[in-house]
């Protein structure tokens, strides 16, 4: 494999690890406030539809963006009332709103759109594109050997830090911000505090109840833009029916992995969105090894691979202490 | 002291339940354009109005008191597997094997010895999530689930290569030989020139399903193994404390829910398919976790619940094809079941309980009975009881 | 005169049918310390919670400094000057000492200009009132002292004016608890108002200038400490008098049922627990482990319960039993062994099975309960409700579900389970914990007269009271060691206090 093939394999395993990164962040701060988020799949699943039929319908991806967030946000706080008002199952409550997704999206959108539960292809204004960054280099017309004649780093950059959309930007923006807000704010530290022990918390007068919420909300909004990033982000041009294929499970299996930290998320999710991105590369995959490698079997990889994760590394980690245990005042 | 009596509990909450899945459902298709009465007619109608009906609604239960029984019995050890469907569709993979490439003379014997495989089959696949959950602490939900997406993968693959007879189209194995053909519920029920439950899939596996049904209960309630299993599932220090291994609780839990979850294929891929397709299981390992939740893990509760979701799942058919509703409001029924019934269960039952304390205190207005001593303040509702 | 510090007028709180609070009226005045006592359910948690704003009381008014106050949440308590500090820590274990301070009284939004606030105070209060502790260790790597040290502080960084605890002692060993009692005299000098409460006598007697006595949710009697004596307050706590030892005659002991020889255990965190413990328990002999909670008794117990794995050698009547497997639970009362555990919720009982499923947890593959395919569901209640009878428990339902008993009534079904197994070595652990004065008295006879039928009993318990009056020799257990043992009758408290907080003396001399 050259240099400029693997760069187009990093390019994509940025843009496959995208939403895997939000979806990861978004699980991140509702369990390290103690809510276990199960239902990341079915938030990214129905903001991607919003976002695309909104674009759809009104030309606006922006638009797309907010009915995305909306939804998501909607779909956050019926988790979120099941499990903090409610005190309920928080398992079985993010199993309902994957399901209650999974159902809704294609019902809506054969409503509206009458196409089987897909919406209609997005055209280039109603869809995040690419942006350029200063000094890359345009590598749409060159050929690989021209490609390999370029200085190495302006390659890696034109090729895999520039061209992304905006959604992949913001994503990975959210890294350091996320960082910040949990470790050195007070937010972050009541937030934190109250996934280890909501009783310590409440006698020193603060509302779990709220800080919970806060950080439902947040891994809603985190969902919708992961949402987004799927159905409305160049290449993607709309969405599709059951479009994010486990992406959910995948990110809570990089979320342990990466021990509830924020950076070690980042490299978690970038490793699982190289697998992905090798999985659609079955040709290359096969001239590397030299075997006949099933497509199936390259789909079913990022599988495989998050269970020998969590069969290997979980047993070490330890989660938020209150993760799961809905909190009930002791008197 | 118990907050309602026993049938509030087992009918009343459910019920409840049941009817705001059912009110919300109602919302979302008039969301969409649709009548929600008229569509609830159809569904009943197409469901239950002709034996052709019966025939398919009966043959959807089934399936789901396979189902439904798999996690029924895994819940009872407080293991949440929602992995039934990957587990049928292994189930399948058992039946077809067995059937495939052993001959049978009569029919009892393939049905037996297809229960054996699928089961097996099952089995295996639920072992591996279980293990790992007993042992390395992966959890049993992400792993439960992520099986399902290679189960799906893995029988992709077969279907379309190795399992597929050469020079065909469809995407399945070859027909299943003719001796090992079950009797259908037209078979069994058709007398002289009155045809019954014509062209519907209904089988004898019915049947095996209400056994299943009847010995889950005998091993829950009767059991020295279903005693272990509750007491596992209520409390893991009072069974360590007991000496009840967890490693073992756990395995045995979830390979008897993918036993079961297997058997599954009795019905669909010997009694009805008579090959092995694509996408045999159709939603059903996941109608199992609604099933289960409505029917509070009780086999009586998972039969009904099954029945119920078997009518849903006919009528819904049906609507799909004389309204614009499409197939899908299942799943978003379903969803709103086990949203209400799993998780806002505390949303349900609160107000319940309140009723019944009121009755309970205009009651407790009458003389009162000899002081009981010692008795000690209540503990608040839902609080653990914390000790002074 | 000066208004008392915090007064309650007719404080009323009722659950339900049960009044949990009855028109109880206190006064307390600043710079002193005030004692509550009262045994387990008499209402003083209801009382607390009130204070700190988890509970709203039914009636009554609450007075601090002469104002009237109300108190709907733990905000307007701590506003009000209300420090309290919890029997079980409220601390995040793995935040710092500093950071558990902080928590909730933040001065901003950003973290670090609130730490190095929090800091410059820290040490203030340390040095005012010999309250050391280190700002940047995390609070699972220090010991349970410092940590109520860290509770005590978070209470006086809040300006807490007010400072109630709630039964401080438990945790700690007679050398911490006297620290404890300093640090309370430095606060009461500077004008705070300390408010103790406990059901241990002793404490009331070293450490209270005043004292009130509730029972079952009302005030009964207040005393100034130097004028009362522990036979009153006992007498007031119960309402009747009180046999503040058991009757027992002399043991008899026969051949060794239990030999524990260098019994080590390693937690998951390759913590040693056990640092090579023996021991021999003989029949008809009440062995008693003193020592401050979490030195080891915990694990001692659940090793010789068969459910925690350890090297070394334990044997039953002769016979070695299986230490590498933590699944033996079984094996162990095949072999003689009945066990009362520690914690009864979530270990003895499963809560959430009825009194009568709870019957036989443990013995439920034995004869009557189980056949050979089936289990008699029929002979189960019926042994419960024998049980039930023969131990007296109340509510005698044995359809009623665990978790609806009292505490003691609770103990109770574990008892008789655990008794009427005929065991040939009874493990104990704290027997009495949350349990009312009428059931300890049964239980404790139970024990003893179970020990005069030739049973043996390894008594493990906190309470230094019970183990002096049960035991017939004793073993003080500190840092997963056995530091010393005597026979009940030759020694006392403070011989035993040294040793559980791991002075060893040679036996005889004066401290």
């Amino acid at each position: 494999m050259d240099y400029p093939t693997l760069l187009q394999l990093l390019d994509s395993t940025v843009r496959l690890a995208t939403p895997l990164l939000l979806a990861c962040l978004a699980g991140l701060f509702s369990e390290r406030a103690g809510i276990f988020d199960i239902g990341l799949e079915g938030k990214m699943l129905v903001a991607a539809f919003l976002a695309a039929a909104t674009a759809a319908l009104t030309g606006n991806v922006w638009l797309g963006l907010l009915a995305g967030t909306l939804g998501s946000l909607l779909f956050a706080a019926i988790h979120g009332v099941a499990s903090i008002t409610f005190r309920g199952n928080q398992l079985i409550s993010g199993v309902a709103i994957n399901f209650l997704a999974a159902g809704l999206t294609v019902v809506v959108s054969q409503a509206l759109f009458g196409q089987g539960g897909r919406t209609p292809q997005l055209g280039e204004g109603s869809r995040f594109a690419s942006i350029t960054l200063p000094g890359a280099v345009d590598l749409q017309g060159l050929s690989l050997a021209e490609q390999r004649e370029l200085n190495p780093l302006l390659l890696l950059y034109s090729d895999v830090v520039s061209g992304h959309t905006i959604l992949v930007y913001v994503a990975f923006l959210t890294v350091p911000l996320t960082w910040w807000l949990l470790f050195r704010t007070r937010f972050g530290l009541r937030l934190r505090a109250v996934g280890e022990n909501p009783a310590a918390v409440d006698t020193a007068g603060i509302s779990v109840t709220r800080l919970r919420y806060a950080a439902v909300a947040i891994a809603g909004l985190l969902c919708a833009i992961a949402g987004a990033q799927l159905s409305t982000a160049e290449p993607a041009a709309g969405f599709i029916k059951d479009m994010t294929a486990g992406r959910g499970f995948i990110a809570l299996a990089a979320l342990i992995f990466a021990k509830w930290r924020p950076w070690t998320a980042l490299w978690a999710c970038l490793l699982f969105g190289f697998l992905s991105a090798l999985a659609l590369r079955s040709a290359l995959v096969e001239s590397i090894i030299g075997l006949d490698v099933p497509s199936q079997f390259l789909d079913a990889l990022p599988y495989v691979l998050t269970i020998v994760i969590l069969a290997g590394f979980v047993g070490r980690a330890i989660p938020p202490r209150a993760g799961g245990e809905p909190y009930v005042k002791e008197r | 002291m118990d907050r309602m009596p026993r049938w509030a509990d087992i009918l009343l909450v459910p019920a409840i339940s049941l009817l705001l899945a059912a009110l919300i459902s109602a919302l979302v298709i008039l969301a969409i354009g649709e009548n929600p009465w008229q569509a609830l007619l159809i569904m009943v109608d197409g469901a239950l109005g002709s034996t052709s009906g019966w025939g398919y609604t009966l043959y959807y239960a089934t399936n789901f008191i396979f189902t439904g029984l798999a996690v029924s019995v895994a819940f009872h050890a407080r293991m949440f597997n929602i992995g039934g469907e990957g587990q049928a569709a292994i189930g399948g993979l058992g039946v077809a094997l067995v059937l495939l490439y052993i001959p049978f003379p009569h029919w009892s014997l393939a049905l037996l010895a297809a229960m054996l495989g699928a089961m097996t089959a099952g089995a295996l696949w639920a072992f591996v999530p279980a293990i790992l959950q007993a042992k390395r602490g992966s959890h049993i939900v992400i792993t439960t689930m992520l099986f399902n997406f290679i189960a799906a993968a893995l029988l992709n693959y077969l279907l379309v290569g190795p399992l597929k007879p050469t020079g065909t189209m469809e995407t399945a194995t070859a027909g299943f030989p003719e001796t090992t053909s079950i009797p259908s519920f037209r078979d069994m029920f058709s007398f002289g020139d009155v045809i019954l439950f014509r062209g519907t899939p209904a089988n004898i596996s019915f049947f095996v399903a209400l056994l299943a049904a009847f010995l889950v209960w005998l091993l829950i309630w009767r059991t020295r193994l279903g005693y272990e299993i509750r007491a596992f599932g209520f409390s893991e220090g009072a069974a360590r404390y007991a000496g009840i291994g967890a490693t073992r609780m756990i395995v045995l839990s979830m390979v008897i829910s993918g036993a079961l979850a297997g058997l599954m294929a009795i019905n669909n891929t010997m009694g009805s398919d008579e090959r092995l397709i694509m996408n045999a299981v159709e939603g059903a390992g996941f109608i199992g976790i609604a099933v289960a939740l409505m029917g509070r893990n009780h086999p009586v509760g998972v039969c009904l619940a099954a029945l119920l979701f078997g009518i849903l799942y006919q009528g819904g058919g049906i609507l799909g094809m004389d309204t614009a509703i499409p197939r899908e409001m299942i799943v978003v029924i379903q969803a709103l079941v086990i949203l209400f019934t799993g998780a806002l269960d505390q949303m349900v039952r609160m107000p319940v309980e309140r009723l019944f304390a009121r009755r309970r205190a205009r009651a407790a207005l009458s003389p009162p009975g000899p002081a009981l001593p010692g008795l000690q303040t209540p503990k608040p509702t839902g609080a653990p009881t914390a000790e002074p | 005169m000066a208004n008392p510090s915090i007064e309650l007028r007719g404080i009323s709180k009722s659950f339900g049918p049960v009044q949990a609070n009855k028109d109880i009226s206190i006064r307390v005045m600043p710079g002193t310390i005030h004692g509550i006592i009262g045994e387990n359910g008499a209402g003083k948690s209801t009382l607390m919670s009130i204070l700190y704003g988890f509970y709203k009381a039914d009636a009554g008014t609450i007075l601090i400094d002469g104002r009237e106050v109300v108190i709907p949440d733990s905000q307007s308590a701590i506003r009000a000057g209300i420090g309290m500090v919890f029997q079980h820590f409220k601390l995040v274990e793995n935040f710092t000492v500093l950071e558990n301070v902080v928590l909730g009284a933040e001065s901003g939004p950003l973290l670090r200009p609130s730490l190095a606030r929090a800091r410059a105070e820290l040490r203030r209060l340390a040095d005012e009132y010999e309250l050391d502790v280190d700002p940047d260790a995390r609070i699972e790597e220090i010991g349970v002292g410092m940590q109520q040290r860290v509770e005590i502080l978070k209470a006086l960084y809040r300006d807490a004016r007010i400072l109630i605890l709630d039964e401080p002692t438990g945790v700690l060993t007679p050398a911490e608890a006297d620290h404890l009692f300093r640090i309370l005299r430095n606060l009461e000098a500077q004008g705070k108002t300390v408010i103790l409460i406990t059901h241990k006598l002793r404490e009331i007697m070293d450490v209270t200038d005043t004292v009130s006595v509730m029972r079952r949710g009302e005030m009964v009697a207040h005393f100034e400490t130097a004028r009362t004596s522990p036979a009153e307050l006992a007498e007031a706590m119960v309402g009747r008098k009180v046999l503040l030892r058991v009757d027992k005659r002399p043991a008899t002991p026969g051949a060794p049922v239990l030999e524990v020889q260098d019994l080590r255990v390693t937690d998951a965190k390759k913590v040693e627990r056990l640092k090579g413990v023996s021991l021999t328990v003989r029949a008809g002999e009440i062995l008693g482990i003193a020592g401050v909670a979490g030195n080891g008794q915990s694990e001692l117990l659940e090793v010789l319960g068969g459910y925690m794995k350890a090297t070394g050698s334990v044997r039953v009547k002769g016979v070695p039993q299986d230490l590498s497997r933590d699944d033996q639970g079984q094996a162990r009362r095949d072999a003689g062994v009945g066990h009362v555990p520690e914690d009864r919720q979530s270990e003895g009982l499963v809560l959430d099975f009825a009194a009568w499923e709870n019957v036989c947890l443990g013995y439920h593959d034995r004869r009557p309960y189980s056949g050979s395919l089936l289990m008699d569901l029929a002979a189960m209640r019926r042994d419960a409700d024998a049980k039930m009878g023969r131990f007296d428990v109340r509510p005698h339902d044995p359809l009623l579900a665990a978790k609806s008993f009292s505490g003691g009534n609770q103990q109770k079904i574990v008892v008789a389970r655990e008794i009427e197994s005929a065991p040939a070595l009874l493990l104990v652990g704290q027997p009495t914990r949350g349990v009312d004065i009428g059931a300890i008295e049964f239980i404790h006879k139970q024990i003893v007269s179970l020990r005069d039928a030739g049973v043996a009993i390894l008594l493990v318990s906190v309470e230094l009271d019970e183990i002096l009056s049960l035991s017939d020799r004793i073993a003080v257990m500190f840092d997963g060691r056995i530091m010393g043992e005597r026979e009940a009758g030759q020694t006392d408290a403070r011989e035993l206090g040294l040793l559980m907080a791991g002075i060893t003396e040679p036996a005889g001399r004066a401290a």
